[in-house]
């Protein structure tokens, strides 16, 4: 993703910073915990089976979610904060 | 009442309903044959998209698919969710912003090049139409199912409803439609599972049932379902077995391909504003999630069901006789699925007992000879008829299968209907007005609309009766394609300002072959058998199957589009303060025709 210095250069930098952490997250969730990383979280059991199997079958999908609501949210506020909202 | 006519009641009365709203909500102009004329809710978009993304592959085969093989087909619970998140963060509102109709005319206007709209349109329509067949193939099977009659008729009546409702009623009528295919299939997947997790777990929420404990042994359920299956010499539930490298790239091809299929993101232009762009996408992930946080526990459930009706006196007992299958009424959905030659069973040594076990596990071998044992009696288990047997299985009453028979038949016809309206658009808009007659008028845009929607389908219902593979296989590569060729031309366009039309073409092109190339390979050229050099199970890279290709696909299409970009000419400056304009909300007004 390239610098580029548009009109609204802040935004669009506070805007990729958001981008880069959510999509941290997301990539740790699901490659991380339920795929690469759950032989070593292999010792947190979780009802009959372990944390990691947990992230791959439900826990993902859940920290989706919260990631697009929040992404959602914070970014509404951006667009208010940085004056380029629809209204 | 029999069961026979219980299923055409549920079938009957739900098709009643999408038609009706069909008729109710026809379009009458362009924008709203496409779009809806961006009236729609994020909320009722969320679940009308939700209902168009889930097609027979998920609510029909996935859970089949966990069900026999656990832990490592997780990839389909992680990918086909999260490229929900690709999509709400980096497309969604991007898209909306640009206010155009459709994928491929972003892709023309930010490329400066009919080329690029033209191989965009040739991208969708690939990856569109290999998906329907795969779905119309699900038409059939679920409606022959039912109505007890042959696939072929199954096909043609499925067709049919799906010309009807989706050639007449436009965008506007299948959003509605779909927002009621939803409720019919949530309900029709959730209350099946609400049962059989009460019976087994004693909690109402399939999804925290799969961890609870089983009333009956008192264990957690996973480790109960561990120790049946691994007694009986199957690979344990919840461990991993195939290769991780793998595992990550089909996962990652999964979401790419999700947020790269053109009827998904076309959804997110029928929002009012850029922000409800980013709230549909989340409602739209809630929707899908409800079904997704059930699957594994439809999976795990039935998996224990089916092993305990096999072996009633435990798996150290004496397994289930022939003649309880035959004349006991628990068993009576083995009788009926057994007609279709997806369930099947032989008493290879003669004792009068159906023995089901991995006979290719050394460990079991002593145990099989010791009590005379020839060999896995239940010989057939088609993965696919699990969910669809579910409530059989499970021994719940006849109006929960009739409604189970409607909720396969709304996922695949709404996926279907989606479909069709992303390649009447392709075509219609952005090949004829676009390309080929630009001065054509709004009628005869949407007459033009309508009949490549039913040259569609007839294409669709032809290549369904002799279809080039299973339908996973059609499918896998619907998601490859998309993956390579969509996804990546799209994001290119938002964040970066120095990829051209050059680079952007070759791009595409450069993602399409490689991953069609590779698919060919393994699955043999246009999936004509035998024409294939490779197999899955030992592809041409390493542990990197035809299914997980996608993703590599994707980054070459990244690495052309670079390479290329810095060696030809700079983006005009008009196209670089489009880009800048496209990232952000002010200023988003409706949708304006363009080509």
């Amino acid at each position: 993703m390239s610098q580029d210095d548009g009109p609204n250069n802040a935004y669009w930098q506070a805007n990729l910073r958001l981008i880069y952490i959510s999509l941290a997250i997301w990539a740790l969730v699901s490659f991380g915990f339920g795929i690469v990383l759950r032989p070593m979280l292999s010792g947190i059991a979780l009802g009959g089976a372990d944390i990691g199997f947990w992230f791959a079958q439900q826990g993902s999908i859940l920290v989706f979610l919260a990631l697009i609501f929040f992404y959602a949210w914070r970014m509404n506020r951006l667009d208010r904060e940085h004056g380029v909202d629809e209204d | 009442m029999d069961q026979f006519t219980l299923n055409l009641l549920f079938v009957g009365a739900s098709f009643a309903l999408y038609i009706g709203i069909a008729i109710w909500a026809r379009a009458g102009s362009t924008s709203e044959f496409y779009a809806a004329g961006r009236g729609v809710h994020p909320v009722t978009n969320g679940m009308a998209t939700a209902a168009d993304w889930m097609s027979a592959a998920s609510f029909i085969s996935m859970a089949g698919l966990i069900a026999f093989t656990g832990y490592d087909n997780s990839s389909f619970l992680m990918g086909w969710t999260g490229g929900y998140v690709l999509l709400a963060l980096l497309l969604a509102p991007y898209l909306r912003k640009f206010g155009k109709f459709t994928v491929s005319e972003f892709i023309g206007d930010r490329f400066y090049s009919p080329t690029a709209r033209l191989v965009a349109v040739i991208c969708l329509l690939v990856a569109s139409i290999t998906y329907v067949i795969g779905q119309m193939q699900g038409v059939g099977i679920a409606f022959g199912r039912f109505l007890e009659i042959d696939a072929f008729w199954g096909l043609l009546i499925g067709s049919c409803v799906v010309f009807a409702y989706a050639v007449f009623g436009g965008m506007k009528g299948v959003t509605y439609t779909q927002v009621a295919q939803y409720c019919v299939l949530i309900t029709a997947y959730t209350i099946p599972a609400v049962f059989i997790s009460l019976q087994l777990t004693g909690n109402p929420i399939p999804a925290l049932g799969l961890f609870g404990d089983h009333t009956a042994s008192g264990e957690p359920l996973l480790t109960k379902l561990n120790q049946i299956v691994t007694d009986l010499g199957f690979a344990e539930y919840t461990a991993a077995h195939g290769s991780t490298i793998n595992m990550v790239l089909f996962t990652l091809s999964l979401m790419i391909g999700t947020a790269g299929l053109p009827h998904v993101i076309m959804r997110f232009f029928t929002v009012p504003r850029v922000a409800d762009a980013r709230w549909s996408a989340g409602w739209t992930l809630v929707f899908i999630a409800l079904l997704y946080l059930t699957a594994p526990a439809v999976g795990a459930m039935a998996r224990l069901n089916i092993s305990e009706l096999m072996w009633p006196n435990g798996t150290d007992g004496e397994a289930v006789s022939v003649e309880q299958i035959e004349t006991d009424p628990e068993y009576g959905w083995m009788a009926t699925w057994q007609k279709t030659g997806l369930l099947g069973w032989e008493d290879k040594n003669g004792d009068g007992k159906i023995q089901y076990y991995n006979d290719a596990n050394a460990d079991l071998q002593a145990r099989a000879a010791e009590n005379g044992w020839e060999g896995n009696e239940l010989t057939n288990f088609n993965r696919d008829i699990l969910v669809l047997a579910n409530p059989e299985i499970a021994s719940l009453p006849g109006w929960v299968i009739g409604l189970v028979a409607a909720g396969g038949l709304a996922a695949a016809l709404s996926t279907a209907a989606g479909l069709l309206l992303a390649i009447s658009s392709a075509v219609s808009h952005d090949l004829l007005k676009g390309q080929l007659t630009p001065d054509m008028s709004e009628k005869s845009e949407l007459m033009a609309a309508r009949i490549s929607m039913a040259a569609a389908i007839v294409v669709a219902v032809l290549l369904g009766l002799n279809p080039p593979g299973f339908a996973a296989q059609t499918v896998a590569l619907a998601f490859g394609l998309a993956a390579a060729s969509i996804f990546p031309a799209l994001m290119m366009g938002i964040f970066s300002t120095r990829i051209n039309n050059t680079g952007a073409v070759s791009g595409m092109l450069a993602g399409l072959l490689v991953t069609l190339l590779y698919i060919f390979l393994h699955k043999g050229w246009f999936f004509i058998p035998d024409t294939n050099a490779f197999t899955d199970d030992n592809p041409l890279l390493g542990p990197v199957k035809s299914t997980s290709f996608g993703a590599i696909g994707a980054a070459v299409n990244f690495a052309v589009a670079y390479v290329v970009s810095g060696m030809t000419k700079e983006t005009p400056q008009e196209i670089k303060d489009l880009v800048q304009s496209v990232r952000i909300p002010r200023g988003a007004g409706t949708a304006v025709e363009g080509h």
